[in-house]
């Protein structure tokens, strides 16, 4: 049941097959056997409960509110949720409990889904998971085997996403199949007068159609995202893929992204900048972890801050305040807007020269073993993990991670597709179509339970932590 | 404006002294003639000061909600009862921008002459701050919503300042932007406490340039930007609680020479004070540099019990608020009949020409106004509308009276306002109704009194025990004799009481007659309108003896 798509899932509740809370119970059970991965750093399992009896009686009188009622979810702890405690995985958001839901996870309630928890993340989500940003959906979803979905910028509410980058973030979607995922945005798409950066145009939840003829499709492949970094088995998943479009008639042509080298940079100063500015607010004064020190506000401020964030905070933030001084804001942020501009004009030019979606490697490789991850410092990490992911979120565009094999390691690879702006439907299409060709063998999580029960033994692994 | 010169003695001026120039230039044979001219000291009175004045004023927008966020806008609720979780910036919560106050930038924009700008930004202001939940404020740095406008002022000039002359301080910008909490600091429990309903509330921020250049100009611009902003009903614009902020940049210079550098002036909370602090710092000022001094670019706060400007501890050196776009905001688009979009819902837009067109009447036509609909001269209508409440008073008055509107402009600016004066009381204190002096102006008019005995009345009114004009008058006898009759016998038995007198009249005495009248008066217990007795006399007089009494 828990390796099943969505309908299926919701199908079964219907038939009253399983029930919401037999459901949530198997599900907790699982969360309960991975707790040494420290996926969640808040589980919710009451309110869980108490919303999957609700929703068992919603089906009991045949009067379930859609695809998503019982169904359970789990949000990353930079959604602010009402009466739960949120902390981005930061010490400064330590007790924090926010008295309001983001908008994403209020449209996910009021469908009745199940929320079992509260996902760990980078300190701020300077790093991995769940919102998107510079690729922090996509690149989890390629690294385990999953479909993550960044919408295109403007089409989901920002409203509660306690932001990293305003100008780049997107809630996420991470799901097992591409209809899943499709089901999700068709509930969390439209415009939110609490955020003003959403647009107008009115919405429709949408199903996506089972595309059979490809023949009419232009898929575009940037040259300039075949690095040496890449590794072989990566660039060998991704020509097989073209290759694969090609010979069901689509055409496949080479495209250019001239100024992909400079996403990189031009995002660390974007991002640093307005991370420097988000994190402002956090002074110990209204919310949040305040230290003892009562001196002065000031030596209060810088105790708190200090004490609150993390060294990668903290250096972004010295790196974001630089570049906004006066002497420093022509040359790094205006620079640096300007060429956010020149990259974002690069995927208008290939979209208006007849492609409809480009095709490219998520990540690098596989995931990289946990000691080899510790090795470089934070910034190379990242400009290493992102180079693929980026400058969609520069430009704002729909993107989506697919499954597509596992590595010779057996570690799952994915490949990525962005699409038009505001053509989610029509990139969801196509990722369906592939999803179906590829046929990425589902997890199977109760041989991966019982592997890791002799590991539970070991204390090391017991302290093992994402966090730095 | 008496002050805007001020001549001192200046030690700057070493060297060849003024009006001798060309003298010195011209031959070394003036060396030898005049070896003292270098050391001559500059005569007092000799070097003129100009002061420079430049105003930034904030005024709260009335509005229900506050400028990103819904909650209510309320002068003196409970401290932290009207935080929105936007206000308190929580993480996660996103700016609104609200109608309203983009409508009342609009408003007054145009009410200023100012070009409205169809596309402004917003960026946020970074600082830390107690009474700034974010870190920073947003407001309009890059792109204001409207500049290049005008202020137009009446100043008073000429002997006893009774003639109005008008002035122009240009407007450089309006912007919206968000006003902070506030932070009350307890130095005896080392704490500070803050209130955030005032944070996030709308304000218009208006950059005047340094068009001024004394208190008494300044103060009469920001009384004219009060008149205007509470005409259009943007902003209730009371200095007192808050809703009008002025700061003021002070520097002197010497005519010619490039300008000296500036203090800024905080803390300035009437119109009064404003003037006092403006006109003490140009005095310090001057002061400081003729005795050799430098004056440090510095923000200074107005003591208004020793009424002197202080240097405020608080300031730190100068501040890098590092400018940013605010990205949750897009651009605010306006606009006008010919650019509005076909089938825009009108909900969703704002367009200038319509806003022109509501606009309510502005102070400067309102006293055009009323020069021309009740004939007074100009310095009154200023008078009428600086006075909190006059206006309306005057009114009143005027609507409810049979009397002529230049009387009532009299009696209003003369007597009523004097008497509020006097007293030190505004208009809304008075113990006079418009009513009761509606009332006792008809009685003037129908001559039911005199103007001598309308006085006493007001006096008597004005000690608000509730009686009406009607019957005070006649309480205090003071009807004017009607009865002409009467009014003759006494006119005739008082002429043959005073034989001497009439003699005198007949001689050809200009004096005598007045004494003939006031013997009148006196007997009428000074009920009787002296020209009417005058009348009588000289009428009786002309007959004597040929005319018997009725």
């Amino acid at each position: 049941m828990l390796g099943r798509t969505l309908r299926e899932v919701s199908a079964a509740l219907k038939q009253g097959q399983i029930t919401p809370i037999e459901l949530c119970q198997k599900c907790f059970s699982l969360i309960k056997k991975t707790k040494f991965l420290n996926a969640y750093i808040t589980v919710t399992e009451e309110v869980a409960l108490k919303q999957a009896e609700e929703s068992e009686k919603r089906y009991k009188n045949g009067q379930s509110l859609g695809d998503l009622d019982g169904i359970p979810i789990a949000v990353k702890d930079n959604f602010s949720t009402s009466g739960i405690e949120t902390t981005c995985a930061s010490n400064m958001l330590k007790g924090y409990v926010p008295p309001y839901n983001a908008t994403v996870v209020q449209k996910l309630l009021d469908q009745g889904a199940l929320l079992m928890g509260k996902t760990n993340l980078d300190e701020f989500a300077m790093g991995a998971l769940g919102s998107d940003t510079g690729g922090s959906t996509r690149n989890p979803a390629a690294h385990c085997g999953l479909v993550g979905v960044k919408p295109s910028y403007g089409l989901v509410s920002r409203h509660g996403l306690i932001p990293l980058v305003n100008s780049m973030d997107v809630p996420g979607i991470l799901t097992r199949y591409v209809d899943d995922a499709a089901i999700v945005l068709g509930i969390l798409a439209g415009h939110d007068p609490k955020d003003s950066t959403t647009v107008q145009d009115p919405v429709k939840p949408f199903m996506l159609p089972s595309l059979t003829d490809v023949s009419k499709l232009c898929i575009g492949i940037p040259k300039e995202y075949l690095v040496p970094e890449l590794s072989s088995e990566v660039r060998s998943l991704w020509s097989k893929a073209a290759d694969l479009f090609e010979s069901e008639g689509a055409k496949v042509i080479d495209v250019s992204l001239p100024h992909t080298s400079y996403s990189i940079v031009c995002y660390h100063v974007l991002c640093t900048s307005e991370v420097a500015s988000n994190m402002a607010r956090f002074d110990g004064l209204e919310y949040g972890h305040r230290c003892d020190i009562d001196v002065s506000t000031e030596a209060m401020y810088a105790a708190t801050r200090r004490e609150g964030f993390n060294d990668v905070v903290r250096g972004r933030i010295l790196s974001g305040n630089f570049f906004l001084l006066k002497e420093n804001y022509e040359n790094y942020f205006i620079k640096a807007q300007k060429v956010r501009r020149l990259i974002a004009n690069d995927f208008v030019n290939v979209f208006n020269s007849g492609v409809d979606v480009l095709l490219t490697p998520t990540t690098l490789s596989e995931a990289v073993p946990y000691l080899e991850f510790i090795k470089e410092d934070n910034r190379t990490r990242s400009a290493q993990d992102d180079i693929f992911t980026q400058a969609v979120n520069m430009a704002g565009l729909p993107a989506v991670s697919i499954p597509v094999a596992l590595s010779d390691q057996g570690l799952p690879i994915g490949l990525q597709f962005i699409g038009r702006a505001f053509c989610d439907q029509q990139l969801l299409t196509i990722a369906k179509w592939f999803e179906k060709q590829v046929q990425f063998p589902v997890t199977q999580l109760q041989e991966f339970v019982d592997d890791c029960s002799s590991i539970l033994e070991n204390e090391k692994l017991a302290s093992f932590s994402l966090k730095q | 404006c008496a002050l805007a010169w001020v001549y001192g003695v200046s030690r700057h001026r070493r060297g060849a002294p003024t009006g001798s120039t060309s003298n010195w230039i011209r031959g070394q044979s003036s060396l030898a003639q005049q070896p003292l001219h270098t050391a001559r000291k500059p005569r007092k009175g000799e070097h003129k000061w100009a002061a420079v004045v430049g105003l930034e004023i904030h005024a709260q927008i009335s509005s229900n909600s506050k400028l990103f966020s819904g909650s209510q806008v309320c002068f003196a609720a409970p401290p932290n009862s009207l935080v929105s979780f936007f206000d308190a910036s929580l993480p996660g919560t996103l700016p609104v921008l609200n109608r309203r106050c983009v409508e009342a930038a609009v408003m007054t924009g145009l009410a200023l002459n100012c070009h409205i700008n169809k596309k402004s930004l917003f960026d946020r202001k970074h600082y830390f701050y107690a009474d700034l939940p974010a870190g920073y404020q947003i407001t309009q740095q890059r792109l204001p919503i409207a500049v290049n406008g005008s202020l137009t002022y009446g100043i008073c000039v000429g002997k006893r300042q009774s003639q109005v002359t008008t002035r122009t301080v240009r407007v450089k910008q309006i912007q919206l932007e968000q006003d902070s909490g506030k932070s009350l600091h307890d130095d005896l429990r080392s704490q500070t406490l803050v209130d955030l309903n005032r944070a996030g509330v709308g304000l218009l921020e208006l950059v005047l340039e340094p068009d001024l250049s004394c208190g008494e100009e300044a103060a009469t611009a920001v009384r004219e930007l009060q008149l205007i902003l509470q005409a259009l009903g943007t902003s209730q614009a009371n200095m007192a609680e808050g809703q009008l902020r002025v700061d003021a940049n002070v520097s002197v210079h010497h005519p010619g020479e490039p300008l000296g550098v500036r203090t800024e002036v905080k803390n300035l909370n009437s119109i009064r004070f404003l003037a006092k602090a403006i006109d003490y710092e140009i005095q310090r000022q001057i002061k400081e540099l003729e005795n050799g001094g430098e004056i440090l670019n510095e923000t200074r706060s107005f003591d208004y019990k020793l009424g002197c400007t202080v240097p405020m501890r608080d300031k730190e050196g100068k501040q890098d608020y590092r400018f940013m776009p605010e990205p949750n905001l897009p651009p605010l688009l306006l606009y006008d009949a010919t650019s509005l979009p076909a089938g825009a819902d009108s909900q969703q837009v704002i367009n200038i020409d319509q806003i022109r067109e509501r606009l309510p009447e502005l102070p400067s036509v309102t006293r055009e106004r009323l020069v021309q609909q009740y004939e007074m001269l100009p310095e009154h209508s200023f008078t009428l509308l600086n006075e909190v409440g006059l206006l309306e008073f005057f009114q009143n008055v005027i609507k409810e009276t049979r009397a002529e509107p230049k009387k009532v402009t009299s009696w209003v600016l003369n007597t009523f306002l004097g008497y509020l004066k006097q007293q030190n009381l505004a208009v809304r204190e008075s113990p006079v109704t418009a009513s009761a002096l509606a009332e006792l102006l008809d009685l003037l008019d129908s001559k039911a009194i005199s103007s001598s005995a309308a006085k006493q009345v007001f006096e008597e009114l004005w000690k608000h025990e509730g009686k009406t004009p009607t019957q005070i008058v006649s309480e205090k006898k003071l009807e004017l004799m009607q009865d002409q009759e009467a009014l003759e016998q006494l006119c005739h038995s008082v002429m043959q009481g005073h034989p001497q007198v009439v003699m005198d009249v007949k001689k050809g005495n200009p004096r005598a007659i007045n004494r003939l009248i006031g013997l009148v008066r006196k007997a009428t217990l000074s009920r009787a309108d002296p020209a009417v007795i005058k009348a009588i006399l000289e009428k009786q007089l002309s007959c004597h003896g040929s005319c018997p009494p009725a």
